[in-house]
């Protein structure tokens, strides 16, 4: 299977790439060996919305496109929204992404659970 | 369609229109099977014979050396599988050496061999992608019976000295197989020079046809048949002759051959034009392989801190076909194993773009992806997380 029109507007066009000032969750996730490697920086206010968000990605185009519609899923939602986004949800915002690329390289969900996680332990959020 | 710039002629060329006109009155009007009597059939076999002639000069080989096939593939697994199947009990001689770095259709073979009860020995590479003969010297046993290495691999371009190698196969009385297919139309490639049993070759690697090959035998050797069927190629290849293909492939190795000198000076210049511009313009960027001993056509360079896949797509949509050794971009998610092989390192694996030029390639192509990739790379890796880190530490 070849990548969506969706994926490849993400790809080609990414959302949120970057490091955000001042962020106060970063989730940072894979290695190169893998050949992914995503992080996720967050800005998040005291009533638990993310304000702002952003990433940066070594990897294939799947890998990109996930982190970029990631971070577009979740920008103005409360991290506990936030929470509920999974890989396959992001895939199927996609419109879908080859199955060998379903693991592998839709890691962003993870980063960003991993960032949000850290933050609610950090100021002891449940 | 825009212009496109095909630098991906390792993974195939277009058919060239001098073979497209050889073959066309086999397409309309002279349809006979080779193998009938009448009038129909015997033009058809005067013209695949012909072809056989014309790829056995290219070869240094005799036409009676020469058999079609339908790819590469074959040719590899006939060679592998037809030695094993010809040894039958006999566990003398079924020891097997081959390389780490070649083809799946060697790679993939030998490992089903051995577990059909097969030794093999994967030679190593250096950091460059060079074989060390010592190591082939060492890996000589008792029971070996057949080497079988690349002659040019397909993804840095390294030339293996197979020479060298068919003279220490003859000294220890190994049989010694060529897999050529990056060879031909690049460098010259004798049977005779190399002192080889079989060699493989395939058509489309060089403006032939796709699923048309052939596999050189020495006069003498002989391998166990992989199909049973008619008494097409002497009875060692039964099924209807691809008439076509190798028809075109004969055309196509003439040509090939005759233009060689020629078209390797030309893509060179370009190929070390693009190498240079790349190395001189895009920062962290090194050359994969090894330039000292390589096909004109081939340059494989690394790009660090970013993947290989976001940089062939991006090239894609801005025109250009390019192909890379990383995992991403196979189904396997297995990264090269052959970029793998040279260091260890995965990362520059996932890295590294393939550019195979061919004899459309002009120097305005090599201008404008230089200039593309330029911008491609410094887009990728500014959200690159391990480039961020890189200059965000005292490394660089």
């Amino acid at each position: 299977m070849n990548y969506t029109e969706k994926v490849m507007d993400h790809f080609l066009h990414p959302r949120n790439v970057g490091k955000i000032e001042n962020p106060n969750a970063i989730g940072k996730v894979g290695n190169p060996a893998c050949g992914d490697i995503i992080e996720i920086f967050l800005r998040i206010n005291p009533e638990g919305i993310i304000e702002d968000i952003s990433f940066e990605t070594f990897g294939c185009g799947a890998a990109i496109a996930t982190s970029s519609m990631t971070t577009e899923m979740v920008k103005g939602k409360h991290i506990d929204e936030a929470l509920k986004v999974t890989r396959d949800i992001v895939a199927e915002e996609l419109g879908g992404l080859p199955a060998e690329k379903m693991h592998c390289s839709n890691l962003a969900s993870e980063a960003l659970h991993k960032a949000i996680n850290e933050y609610k332990a950090k100021y002891g959020l449940k | 369609m825009t212009h496109r710039i095909y630098f991906d002629n390792s993974a195939t060329t277009p058919v060239r229109k001098e073979v497209v006109d050889e073959i066309m009155p086999f397409l309309t009007e002279l349809g006979g099977n080779p193998s009938s009597r009448h009038y129909e059939g015997r033009v058809v076999r005067t013209a695949v014979e012909a072809a056989r002639a014309k790829v056995a000069a290219a070869l240094n080989a005799d036409p009676a050396e020469i058999y079609f096939n339908s790819c590469a593939s074959e040719g590899n697994n006939t060679v592998l599988r037809g030695y094993m199947l010809g040894l039958g009990k006999n566990t003398k001689k079924n020891h097997i050496i081959t390389t780490a770095v070649e083809h799946p259709s060697i790679f993939n073979t030998a490992a089903a061999l051995e577990k059909e009860g097969f030794e093999v020995t994967y030679l190593p590479v250096d950091g460059k992608g060079n074989l060390n003969l010592d190591d082939l010297r060492k890996a000589i046993k008792e029971n070996t019976g057949l080497i079988s290495t690349m002659f040019v691999n397909n993804e840095i371009g390294n030339i293996y000295p197979v020479e060298e190698i068919g003279k220490i196969a003859r000294e220890h009385n190994i049989l010694f197989h060529v897999d050529a297919v990056q060879a031909v139309g690049k460098i010259p490639v004798d049977v005779k020079k190399i002192g080889c049993d079989f060699l493989t070759v395939s058509a489309h690697k060089f403006y032939g046809l796709k699923g048309v090959g052939s596999l050189f035998v020495k006069r003498g050797r002989v391998l166990k048949n992989l199909l049973t069927g008619g008494h097409q190629e002497k009875g060692k290849r039964p099924g209807t002759e691809n008439v076509v293909g190798i028809i075109g492939m004969g055309k196509a190795i003439e040509l090939a051959v005759a233009e060689l000198d020629e078209e390797a000076k030309r893509v060179a210049a370009l190929r070390d034009h693009l190498e240079q511009r790349v190395l001189a313009e895009i920062p962290y960027t090194r050359v994969v392989g090894d330039p000292s001993h390589r096909v004109p056509t081939l340059s494989n360079i690394s790009f660090r801190f970013v993947e290989g896949e976001g940089i062939l797509l991006k090239l894609d949509t801005e025109g250009i076909a390019v192909s890379t050794g990383s995992a991403c971009s196979s189904s396997d998610l297995k990264a090269s194993h052959v970029i793998t092989a040279l260091n260890g390192d995965p990362e520059e694996a996932h890295s590294s773009i393939r550019f195979s030029l061919g004899k459309h390639s002009t120097l305005e192509d090599v201008d404008y992806t230089v200039d593309t990739l330029k911008s491609t790379i410094s887009l990728l890796r500014s959200f690159s997380p391990i480039y961020d880190e890189f200059v965000n530490s005292d490394k660089h």
